[in-house]
């Protein structure tokens, strides 16, 4: 029998309710559901979390740090996306 | 271009982007693993990541063999957790080290055929209890001041994994040193069995912290990319001040007569290490250095059914939801 690997995992962690899952690292598992439980025991052993996503790694598209310029360099000079952009006299309360 | 030309234009190229990567540590940036590297950096990390990863593993195998002799449920519960903590910390470290593009099985292969290399420490016997307690207080104590700067080296995956490894491990030294301090206050046998303990472990931990200064050959580059933060003798200094001053609170005895509190230096000086001995356990010669291995290859052999087992199931689970979706 010819030997299969098991496939590498991306583990996701929720650490309370009301904020967002966090990645936390990657293990191997040969499908989902052992991935959440070793997920569990690798990134859970002291009540880091209540919730759990894992994510073959495979599907997962990175960007490339080599177009970090085209991707995101143009947001740098739009500095009328932010508030302080906008003189306004000081009189102005609550805005 | 001529050949020549093209090759000058890549190496000037290639310089170019390897003092931009130079600037970048030393500003402080980490790098990612998609990031342009050098070959060398990511050859340094692979095998610094990896034998840290080993460590861990191979580490679970002496304290292993006294989960079932611990003297009270509350000894076997927290040994049971260390260990598996240090299972734990190989995981984090080896998936870290994936992200270099080395993989798993790659490294287990130079593991278990001795071309990488893990802690020696790990080669020296676990003979009492009391082994347990010197483990946790010295190795442990040893490894943390080894890794707390690793915290803020510059590679993300490996300084993310260990901020989670620091965390966890203080625990690893503190439920060391209460096995220590319950024997040292215990009946004369007891003593002398913490006593046997850390005489046995002292110096092997001392050498954790890796050859002296002008034998260590990695030192300079390491510092540069944040892989090291202090030299391994002024860690081992470290070490040997803040842990006397623990012996000495449960009436312990460092085993070297040449030990003394230097006024001048506000630090204790030492005897000498017996590197003869360092280099023996490195090159495999340690009275463990087999039985570990055996140990570690084994336990990959005999799970290899089991591993195949769980792809074969997994695969055929995939097979029946998809014949079910059609």
């Amino acid at each position: 029998m010819s030997t299969k690997n098991w496939p590498l995992w991306e583990i996701f962690v929720r650490s309370k309710n009301g904020l967002e899952h966090r990645h936390c690292g990657s293990l191997h598992a040969s499908d989902a559901e052992m991935a959440l439980e070793n997920a569990r025991d690798v990134y859970t052993r002291r009540n880091e979390g209540v919730s759990i996503w894992v994510v073959e790694s495979k599907h997962i598209t990175a960007s490339n740090p080599e177009n970090n310029g085209e991707l995101f360099e143009p947001a740098q000079d739009k500095v009328y996306r932010h508030p302080t952009f906008y003189d306004l006299p000081d009189e102005v309360k609550h805005m | 271009m001529s050949e020549e030309q093209i090759k000058n234009s890549w190496t000037e190229h290639s310089r170019s982007l390897e003092k931009e990567f130079d600037a970048r540590i030393a500003r402080d940036e980490k790098i990612e693993p998609k990031d342009w590297m050098p070959e060398k950096y990511r050859q340094t990390h692979i095998r610094q990541m990896s034998q840290h990863a080993h460590s861990e593993i191979v580490g679970m195998l002496p304290e292993g063999n006294w989960i079932t002799r611990a003297p009270s449920l509350r000894r076997k519960v927290a040994l049971l957790a260390k260990v598996q903590d240090e299972a734990g910390h190989g995981l984090y470290l080896y998936s870290a080290t994936e992200t270099l593009g080395i993989s798993r099985d790659e490294m287990y292969e130079q593991l278990h055929t001795g071309k990488a290399k893990y802690s020696s420490i790990f080669n020296y016997p676990t003979l009492t209890w009391a082994d347990m307690g010197a483990i946790g207080w010295l190795v442990d104590g040893a490894a943390i001041i080894n890794q707390v700067p690793l915290c803020n080296t510059s590679y993300g995956p490996y300084a993310r994994a260990m901020i989670r490894v620091c965390k966890e491990e203080s625990f690893h030294q503190r439920q060391g040193y209460e096995i220590m301090m319950k024997l040292a206050n215990g009946t004369p046998e007891q003593k002398e069995m913490a006593q046997d303990a850390l005489n046995r472990w002292w110096w092997p931990s001392l050498m954790m912290l890796g050859p002296t200064d002008d034998k260590s050959v990695h030192t300079a580059q390491s510092m540069k990319w944040k892989l090291k933060r202090k030299t391994n003798d002024e860690l081992r200094q470290q070490f040997i001040d803040q842990t006397v001053p623990q012996a000495d609170l449960i009436g312990l005895t460092i085993p070297d007569p040449d030990l003394k509190w230097n006024e001048e230096r506000g630090s204790y000086d030492f005897g000498e290490i017996d590197w003869d001995e360092f280099w023996q356990v490195v090159k495999g010669h340690g009275p463990m250095n087999k039985a570990r291995m055996k140990a570690r290859v084994d336990a990959w052999e005999r799970g290899e059914w089991v591993r195949n087992a769980a792809m074969a199931h997994a695969e055929k689970k995939a097979n029946r939801k998809q014949k079910q979706a059609v």
